[in-house]
């Protein structure tokens, strides 16, 4: 958008080009850490839904699966600090004001439950402490799939700050994708029925919320389809669409057709949070996805009032358009 | 529902403690480009430095405000709107001057060729309604009693959610360090009832220093007199308690657009959608939980 020319007409709408806001500096950590913290919770509350409704066996594989994915995410997030051993500080205070603060006690509660409600699972003990671990963690696992979208949308960054409505439907969306796609390919087909419906449940919700959060976006959505998040996206849509069609259609029949469909699924999920993550990082680095919202805003007489003229206010000072 | 929710931590937790408020009236009609303030804040708060190389950039080879780079110097090189001094020479030359320039992209920085020069030293506006400090998880960044915000490197872990979070751009990581920095407004020396040392160290005044209240007056009084001599667009910018952040402890007074200069036409403090954010997360996690139910228990299988 600046001027090609060297002469400086039309006049400047962006300070030779640079960013207004700064691209986030998170690693490739955050976008994992996305996916992990969202199979770890719909994980958690798939077991527990499973462990009620009768089907052990599939409740017995998805606590391992939620305690994997609960128990990499930490090693991913103070991987990502820029001070890793002061991780700790993450726990001097609670503010809600601050998703990054809610979602470290939410994953200190989740990783603390799911240890417990994994361990009685698979060794039997600590059956006392699971009987209140295990709804704990399912409990705790449906905001921790949904938080990390609530901690991007609160940031400057338009791609994410205007998705806010829609992002966690999407985090959500994959979380239930995930989990039934990992509950899938680890339990026998004849008891698998439920991770089934909730992969494919969540499978079609993701395709929907993306739809749901690009038609909110307009043309701030734009970063969803350029350059490698415009991939991941294409990437996630293909990958999700394939893998639940061949769960849905061969998958209550063929281990291997389930696995293969799971396995994309969880592909697909993981494309998606990696196109978010991109498209974040692509928006903050062009101006104009900054400031043509703030300037319309400005001009249609819906702003705040950064900028005060004396004398203006009717129209007595026009702004200055290009030149001859 | 989100104002109650936010961070309120000036003068009110102070109590008899609390000073003040104070900041920085930066006045850009003045600004001669000099970058002493870039200079002295450097050597003031042992900022590394931040080679940049060349950019053609006009002079500005600092290109942002950052880790490293707590003043910023904005060169704007621009076509003075058709105006006084068009009016003055014939349409002719004009005309044909117009087209040197679009043809060849010559620039010249001459008052006369009607070409103008715009600069503008830039800093963190130190808002009233702080973004960074509201989503800061360890409670690093926190308001003075001063009324500024202020990032604690003994407790910063270098999550980096300030950096996104600001609207203005003015947070980030350190190379090396891992931690976030910022401008102090010289916390240190007001302490000691000094200027900050950016202040002190500008030749021309353009950045003023002093209590808030009294700086706003000044810069109405200015800007007035600038839009009487003609400066038709000359603007306050984050003078006002009215605005997207609050207002800001640091202000500015520009002759163009604040986009122009590369700040944001009308910024705004993201937890303001605090309630909202929440709202859809909660949503979206109640609805996970009902699918995952009905997914589970529905089909009897």
């Amino acid at each position: 958008m600046s001027a090609a020319s060297g002469a400086t007409q039309p006049p400047q709408r962006s300070y030779h080009g640079n960013p207004v806001v700064k691209e986030p500096v998170w690693t490739p950590e955050i976008p994992w850490y996305f996916f992990s913290g969202g199979l770890a919770g719909g994980s958690a509350a798939l077991a527990f839904l499973a462990e009620r409704g009768g089907h052990e066996q599939l409740a017995r594989r998805a606590w391992p699966v939620a305690l994997g994915a609960v128990g990499a995410s930490p090693l991913l997030l103070v991987s990502d600090l820029g001070v890793p051993r002061r991780f700790l500080n993450m726990l001097r205070m609670f503010k809600v004001t601050s998703p990054m603060s809610v979602g470290s006690w939410l994953l200190v509660g989740s990783g603390a439950t799911t240890s417990v409600a994994a361990a009685h699972a698979l060794t039997g003990r600590l059956a006392g402490p699971a009987r209140l671990a295990k709804p704990a963690a399912a409990l705790l696992g449906l905001p921790l799939s949904t938080y990390t979208a609530a901690l991007i949308a609160q940031t400057a960054v338009p791609a994410w700050h205007e998705a806010r409505r829609e992002l966690p439907a999407v985090f959500a969306a994959g979380a239930a994708a995930s989990a039934g796609a990992a509950a899938t390919i680890a339990t026998p087909v004849r008891l698998a029925a439920p991770a089934r419906r909730v992969a494919l449940a969540g499978a079609a919700a993701e395709l929907l919320s993306v739809q749901a959060m690009e038609q909110r976006l307009g043309p701030l959505g734009e970063p969803y389809h350029t350059e490698q998040a415009g991939t991941y996206a294409r990437a996630a849509r293909a990958l999700t669409v394939g893998g639940a069609l061949l769960i849905g259609a061969v998958g209550g029949r063929s281990r291997l057709a389930a696995a293969v469909g799971g396995g994309m699924v969880l592909a697909g999920a993981a494309c998606e949070r990696w196109s978010v993550f991109k498209a974040g990082l692509q928006s903050a680095r062009e101006p104009r996805y900054v400031v043509a919202p703030q300037r319309e805003r400005v001009d249609g007489g819906r702003g705040h009032g950064a900028s005060l003229r004396p004398g203006a206010g009717d129209g007595a000072v026009a702004r200055v358009e290009a030149g001859p | 529902m989100s104002e109650s929710l936010r961070t309120h931590a000036w003068p009110g937790t102070y109590d008899g403690e609390a000073r003040p408020r104070v900041g920085f009236f930066t006045d850009t009609s003045v600004c001669i480009g000099c970058k002493a303030c870039e200079v002295a804040c450097k050597e003031w708060n042992r900022v590394p430095e931040s080679p940049q190389g060349f950019t053609g950039d006009s002079y500005d080879n600092t290109v942002d405000l950052g880790a490293d780079t707590w003043r910023h110097v904005a060169f704007v090189e621009q076509r003075k709107p058709i105006g006084i001094d068009a009016a003055e020479r014939s349409l002719t030359e004009a005309a044909s001057l117009d087209q040197l320039v679009a043809d060849t992209g010559l620039q010249t920085y001459q008052e006369g060729d009607g070409l103008r020069w715009l600069m503008a030293s830039d800093v963190c506006k130190h808002c009233t309604e702080a973004a960074c400090l509201e989503v800061c998880p360890t409670g690093a960044l926190f308001r003075t009693e001063f009324g500024t915000v202020v990032v604690q490197e003994d407790v910063c872990n270098g999550c980096g959610y300030c950096v996104p979070a600001c609207p203005f751009g003015v947070l980030d990581q350190r190379e090396g360090d891992g931690r976030v920095w910022k401008c102090t407004l010289c916390y240190d020396r007001l302490k000691d009832d000094k200027e900050p040392a950016c202040a002190q160290a500008c030749p021309t005044d353009s950045i003023q220093f002093g209590e808030l209240d009294e700086l706003r007056e000044r810069a109405q009084a200015r800007v007035e007199t600038l839009a009487e001599a003609g400066a038709e667009k000359a603007q306050l910018y984050l003078a006002d308690d009215g605005d997207g952040i609050g207002g800001a402890g640091a202000f500015f007074l520009l002759l163009d657009d604040p986009e122009v200069y590369g700040l944001p036409p009308d910024p705004v403090d993201t937890t303001r959608d605090l309630g909202s954010t929440w709202a859809a997360a909660g949503a979206a996690a109640v609805a996970l939980g009902a699918v995952l139910a009905a997914a589970v228990l529905g089909g009897r299988r």
